[in-house]
């Protein structure tokens, strides 16, 4: 091999390079952040469905309400936890009792690097804060 | 081994049976019934509206534009070229060509129309639509979901009435001075930028039982102003109007079947 020491020395250089982000950010991952409740969610005690569900499938289910409300005009849900029927709208019923969007929606959203559009055009509520 | 004749007969007739079973047979033995079953979104099959413009003049139509356009969260741009507006004001030149008679009454000549999406029969915004993010609803309403709107504008290059306004900026970002508080009405969304929109009969309030801004605001005024209702009943309030008075509508030449009518 011509040059064999030049090559194998900018090879491990190179794979060093390469590897260098894993090995610097080795144990040291991000926790998880702690979603916070509101007063009146804390009060609630439930949400609509089963909390495991919701933190898992909300955005199935709201993907779901979208297009019920607007195009089939089927604008309320029976609740399949408790039978109560809500009002299918993220703008009027999520955030009335989740009115703090920065620190229930936002801070999972951004730590698992998701963007939803959602508050292009439906509007967040004002947080005091 | 093929399928003999007398099979393929046997299994043709049997075919049949079955289709005669489904819901072929519901609609030859209860005709209706599973019609009524699958039809309505809300309580018409075709909602419309009378603009009386006998009763109407500008303040008041300024009075159902700003109603209109506070409970959407439509903000006032400030140019005319990138306007957004669901309800406004034109002349009856501009609202009606092709009835451009000579010597009209000075009321007619003079006096602006309260226009809006006509909800048509026969909507060309929803052929042209690639996405179908413009439809009909089956109690008449033409509605868009603008969570599918790509922004294209092949809706607003279709529709004759100019019912349709592009959203060239966040609407968010809208003048300031021009629209304080905005946005006004927080159980409302606003629009993003890239969407078209456009009058939807307020289906919203409708689905609540209450009547479109526009005519709330008309009738805290003046009683019968607008008169909104469903047009396929014959005992509805539209229609008793219709039938007392000569209406027009815009550019019906053109097939779409417009569902606004104007008492001149």
């Amino acid at each position: 091999m011509y040059d064999g020491g030049k090559i194998i020395t900018g090879l491990v250089i190179g794979l060093a390079l390469l590897l260098f982000p894993f090995f610097y950010t080795a144990g040291k991952a991000a926790r998880a952040p702690e979603r916070e409740l509101t007063a009146k969610a804390k009060e609630a005690e439930k949400c609509i469905e089963a909390t495991a569900f919701m933190k898992t499938g909300h955005m199935k289910l709201l993907d779901e309400w979208r297009d019920e409300v607007v195009r089939d005009a089927d604008r309320y849900y029976t609740s399949n936890l408790t039978g109560e029927v809500h009002y299918k709208s993220i703008q009027v019923t999520c955030m009335e009792c989740h009115s703090n969007k920065t620190k229930f929606c936002d801070r999972c959203h951004t730590y698992a690097g998701v963007d939803p559009f959602c508050w292009d055009c439906h509007i967040a509520p004002k947080e005091s804060e | 081994m093929g399928v003999n004749r007398r099979e393929f007969l046997k299994i043709a007739g049997l075919s049949t049976l079955v289709g005669l079973g489904g819901k072929t047979a519901f609609e030859l033995l209860a005709p209706g019934e599973l019609e009524a079953r699958e039809a309505p979104l809300g309580e018409a099959q075709k909602w419309g509206m009378v603009v009386d413009m006998h009763k109407m003049d500008e303040p008041l139509m300024d009075k159902c534009i700003e109603a209109c356009h506070r409970f959407h969260n439509v903000p006032n741009i400030g140019t005319p070229k990138e306007e957004v507006k669901w309800l406004w004001k034109e002349t009856y030149h501009h609202s009606f060509p092709g009835r451009e008679n000579e010597y009209l009454t000075e009321e007619v000549e003079e006096m602006p129309f309260l226009l809006l999406c006509n909800h048509c029969t026969n909507p060309p915004c929803v052929r042209v639509c690639p996405t179908k993010a413009t439809f009909k609803r089956e109690d008449g309403i033409v509605i868009m979901d603008m969570h599918r709107c790509i922004g294209c504008r092949f809706c607003m290059a279709a529709c004759p009435y100019g019912s349709r306004s592009f959203n060239w900026g966040d609407p968010r970002k809208a003048p300031e001075a021009l629209n304080p508080g905005f946005p006004w009405n927080p159980d409302y969304p606003t629009r993003s930028m890239g969407v078209v929109e456009k009058c939807n009969f307020c289906a919203e309030r409708l689905a609540k039982g209450q009547y479109p801004a526009c005519v709330e605001a008309a009738a805290e005024e003046v009683e019968g102003a607008l008169v909104f209702g469903d047009l396929a009943d014959p005992e509805s309030e539209p229609r008793a109007v219709l039938r007392e008075h000569y209406t027009i509508r815009r550019k019906p030449e053109l097939g779409t079947g417009p569902n606004v009518f104007y008492v001149i």
